[in-house]
C-alpha cells in the first residue's frame, strides 16, 4: 500500500533578523508526514523544532522570514501563499497547539468564545449550532461539566484543563495535520499521560496526522511512528522509532538516549551530553556538533558532513557513515 | 462579585471620612487667626469676635468636629461669607457646567487616546508611530494653559468660529473641551500603544493567529480588551481629575464650574465655601475610584477572583 504525503517540508530554511545580518535559525530542513502518522520532531532546547513549525503555517514573528524552500500540503506549496490565502488553512486545515496552555489562551475571553470562534471563522455555523459544537468538542476533549465550563474564563481551569481546551480549538474544524508543539512540556507527569493518550485516540477518532515535537524521547517512543532529529537547525537523523531507539545512528541520538532515563533498565546513572547547543551566531563551520561529539574526526572541524542515506528509511548527518550511504 | 463591590464601597467610606477630618482641620491648619485672615487686617475686635462665634471656632476641637458631621448629614455645608448663599446650593450649582466640561473633554481624549495609540501600535517604528511619539511628547510638556490660550488666539480671535468666553452654550464648551482632551489624550495614547504592543506579543494572540481569525478580530477582541484593563484606571482617574474642575482652563475660559468657583473662594479667603468643595472633590474622587474599579472587575475576569483570594 502506498502512503500519501500529508505534508513535505522541502529544504526549509527560516531567518531571523539580527544586528548582525540575519541568522539562519532552521537550515535546509527536510522531512515528510505521511497520512495517518505521527511524525516526531526531536531535539534539545534551542535546536530549531518550534521554529521549524511556526514556519510550516507561517506565524513567525515579523523579524522571522522563510528565505527559501517548500512547504507542500496536499501538494500545494504553502510558502507561496498569501497572509489571505494562509488564514483559510491555519485552524481549518493544519491546526496547532502549544506547549505553554497558560499563557496560550486569552485571559478575558470565556472557553465557549475561544473554541467557538475558530468555527464561526471557518464554517458556515451560527449562534446555537455554535454553542452545541463547542460542548461537544469540550465533552469529546474529555472535559467535565461541558455546559458550566462554556461560561467560564481559563483562569479557573488547571494546566492540564487548558490543554485540553487548547486541543478543542484545535480540533474544532476537522484539520487533516495536527501540529502539537511540546504539548505536555509544561504539564505535570501524570498529566501529561493522560494529553498524550487524548492527542492518539483523537488522532485515530479524527483521521488526523500529527507533527509532534518534544525533547523527551520517552513521548517519542510512546507516540511516534517515525522520527527527525534536530540539532542546531538542522536534520541531523530520520528513521523509524524502532530503529531510532534501538540502533540509533548520529552521535547526538546516542547521546540523547543515554541520557533520558530508562524503566526498565532501573535508576542506573545517566550520561548527560557535555555542553550546550550552540546558538546560531556560533554555528561551526563544520560539523555543529563537533564540540560535544565523542567521536569526532579531524574531518568534521573543517568540512560539514552531508546527510547520508544509510539504508532505504534512514539518513544521517556524519562523516561515520561516510562510505557506508548515499549522500541525498 | 457582591462582597467585592460591599468591600470597595466600604474603604470608601473610610477614605470620605478622612477627607471630612481634613477640610474640618482645614480652616485651623492656617498659621495665625483664620478668622483674622477671612476679614482682612481692617477688621474690629468685635467683627472678629463675632464671626468667630458664628463659625464656632470657639469651642473645643472635637465639639466642633461633631457639630460639623452632623450638619454635613443634614445636607448643611455652611454658608458662604461671600453670598450668603449655602455652600451646598453653590456647589451643585457649579457642579453641572463641569461634569459638562468634563465628560465631553474626557470623551474627546479617549477617542483621539486609543485610536492613535492603536495606530501607533499598529504600524510600530514607522513614520505614524513617530509622529504619535511626537504628539505625545508636545502634548505632555506644553503647559495646558498655553494650549488654550492657543486655541483662543486661533479659533475666536482670528478665525471667529468660537465666542471668546462669554455664556454656557454647547459653541462655549467646544475650546476647552478640546484643550482638555488634547491634554488628557496623550497619557491614554501612550498606554494603548505601549499595551498594544505588549500584548500583541503574547503567547494568546499567536494562538488566535494560528486559529486563521481575521485581523480585524485579533485586534479588537482578543488585543485591545486587554489593553483597555489598565488604561480604564486612566481614564478613570482622569475623569475624576476632571471633576474636580479643571481649575486653570475653566479660568481662561471663564467657564462657571467647580474650579472657577473654588479659585474664586480661595481669592476671597471664603472658608466655609473652600471647605465644602474639598469634601465635595473628595467625594467625587472617591465615588468614581469605585465606579472605575467595578467597571475593571468587569472588564478583567481575574480582577475578582485575585480579591477574594487575598482577602
Ligand atoms: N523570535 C525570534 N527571534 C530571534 N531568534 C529566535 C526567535 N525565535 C527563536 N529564535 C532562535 O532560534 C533558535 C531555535 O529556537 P526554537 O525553534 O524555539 O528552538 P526549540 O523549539 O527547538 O527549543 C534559538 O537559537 C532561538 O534563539
Ligand atoms: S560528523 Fe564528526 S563531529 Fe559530527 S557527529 Fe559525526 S563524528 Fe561527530
Ligand atoms: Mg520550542
Amino acid at each position: 500500500m502506498k502512503m500519501s504525503k500529508v505534508l513535505e517540508v522541502k529544504g526549509l530554511t527560516t531567518q531571523f533578523e539580527s544586528k548582525n545580518g540575519p541568522l539562519t535559525v532552521v537550515d535546509q530542513v527536510d522531512f515528510i508526514v505521511e497520512k495517518g502518522e505521527v511524525l516526531g520532531i526531536v531535539g534539545e532546547s534551542g535546536c530549531g523544532k518550534s521554529v521549524t513549525s511556526l514556519s510550516i503555517l507561517q506565524l513567525l514573528d515579523k523579524h522571522g522570514t522563510i528565505s527559501s524552500g517548500e512547504v507542500f500540503y496536499q501538494n500545494i506549496n504553502l510558502v507561496e501563499k498569501n497572509e489571505k490565502e494562509m488564514k483559510k488553512i491555519r485552524g481549518k486545515e493544519i491546526s496547532m497547539i502549544f506547549q505553554d496552555p497558560m499563557t496560550s489562551l486569552n485571559p478575558v475571553l470565556t472557553i465557549g468564545k475561544q473554541i467557538g470562534e475558530v468555527i464561526e471563522q471557518h464554517e458556515k455555523l451560527k449562534g446555537q449550532e455554535v454553542k452545541q459544537k463547542v460542548v461537544k468538542l469540550l465533552q469529546l476533549v474529555g472535559i467535565p461539566r461541558a455546559d458550566e465550563i462554556y461560561h467560564e474564563y481559563p483562569h479557573r481551569l488547571s494546566g492540564g484543563m487548558k490543554q485540553r481546551v487548547m486541543i478543542a480549538i484545535a480540533i474544532a474544524c476537522n484539520p487533516t495535520l495536527l501540529i502539537a508543539d511540546e504539548p505536555t512540556t509544561a504539564l505535570d507527569v501524570t498529566i501529561q499521560a493522560q494529553i498524550l493518550d487524548l492527542l492518539r485516540s483523537l488522532k485515530d477518532e479524527m483521521d488526523m496526522s500529527m507533527l509532534l515535537i518534544t525533547h523527551d524521547l520517552g513521548v517519542v517512543a510512546e507516540m511516534c511512528d517515525r522520527v527527525v532529529v534536530m540539532y542546531a537547525g538542522q536534520v541531523v537523523e530520520t528513521t523509524d522509532t524502532r530503529t531510532l531507539l534501538r540502533h540509533p545512528k548520529h552521535p547526538y541520538t546516542i547521546g540523547l538516549i543515554q541520557s533520558t532515563p530508562h524503566q526498565s533498565k532501573g535508576e542506573k546513572r545517566l550520561k548527560s551530553i557535555l555542553g550546550q547547543v550552540p546558538t546560531p551566531d556560533q554555528f561551526s563551520h563544520g560539523c555543529r556538533f563537533v564540540e560535544r561529539c565523542p567521536k569526532a574526526m579531524e574531518i568534521c572541524q573543517s568540512t560539514a558532513p552531508p546527510l547520508y542515506d544509510v539504508d532505504s528509511h534512514t539518513s544521517c548527518r556524519c562523516w561515520l557513515y561516510e562510505n557506508k550511504g548515499d549522500v541525498i | 462579585m457582591k462582597q467585592f463591590i460591599l468591600n470597595r464601597i466600604l474603604s470608601g467610606i473610610l477614605v470620605i471620612f478622612g477627607v471630612s477630618i481634613f477640610s474640618f482641620l482645614l480652616i485651623h491648619f492656617i498659621p495665625g487667626d483664620p478668622v483674622r485672615i477671612m476679614l482682612g487686617i481692617n477688621a474690629t475686635p468685635e467683627q472678629v469676635e463675632r464671626l468667630t462665634h458664628h463659625l464656632g471656632l470657639d469651642k473645643p476641637l472635637l465639639v466642633q468636629y461633631g457639630q460639623y458631621i452632623a450638619n454635613l448629614f443634614q445636607g448643611d455645608f455652611g454658608t458662604s461669607l461671600k453670598t450668603g448663599r449655602p455652600v451646598l446650593t453653590e456647589i451643585l450649582d457649579r457642579f453641572p457646567e463641569t461634569v459638562k466640561l468634563a465628560v465631553f473633554g474626557l470623551l474627546i481624549a479617549v477617542v483621539i487616546g486609543i485610536s492613535l495609540g492603536i495606530l501607533a501600535a499598529r504600524f510600530k517604528d514607522t513614520i505614524i508611530d513617530k509622529l504619535c511619539t511626537v504628539f505625545a511628547t508636545l502634548g505632555v510638556s506644553i503647559p495646558s494653559f498655553w494650549l488654550a490660550i492657543l486655541l483662543v488666539m486661533v479659533f475666536s480671535v482670528k478665525l471667529a468660529w468660537f465666542p471668546i468666553a462669554n455664556g454656557t452654550n454647547f459653541r462655549d464648551l467646544i475650546l476647552p473641551a478640546c484643550t482638555l482632551g488634547v491634554v488628557a489624550s496623550t497619557m491614554i495614547m501612550r498606554l494603548t500603544r505601549n499595551g498594544m504592543v505588549e500584548v500583541l506579543s503574547n503567547d494568546y494572540i499567536r494562538t488566535a493567529r494560528a486559529k486563521g481569525l481575521e485581523d480585524r478580530l485579533i485586534l479588537f477582541r482578543h488585543a485591545l480588551r486587554n489593553v483597555l484593563i489598565p488604561v480604564v484606571t486612566v481614564i478613570g482617574l482622569q475623569l475624576a481629575g476632571l471633576l474636580g474642575g479643571a481649575v486653570i482652563i475653566e479660568q481662561v475660559f471663564n467657564w462657571p464650574g467647580l474650579g472657577t468657583l473654588a479659585l474664586g473662594a480661595i481669592m476671597s479667603r471664603d472658608f466655609p465655601l473652600i471647605q465644602g468643595t474639598v469634601l465635595f472633590m473628595g467625594v467625587v474622587y472617591v465615588t468614581i475610584n469605585i465606579l472605575v474599579d467595578i467597571l475593571y472587575s468587569v472588564i478583567d475576569p481575574r480582577v475578582e477572583m485575585g480579591v477574594k483570594e487575598a482577602s
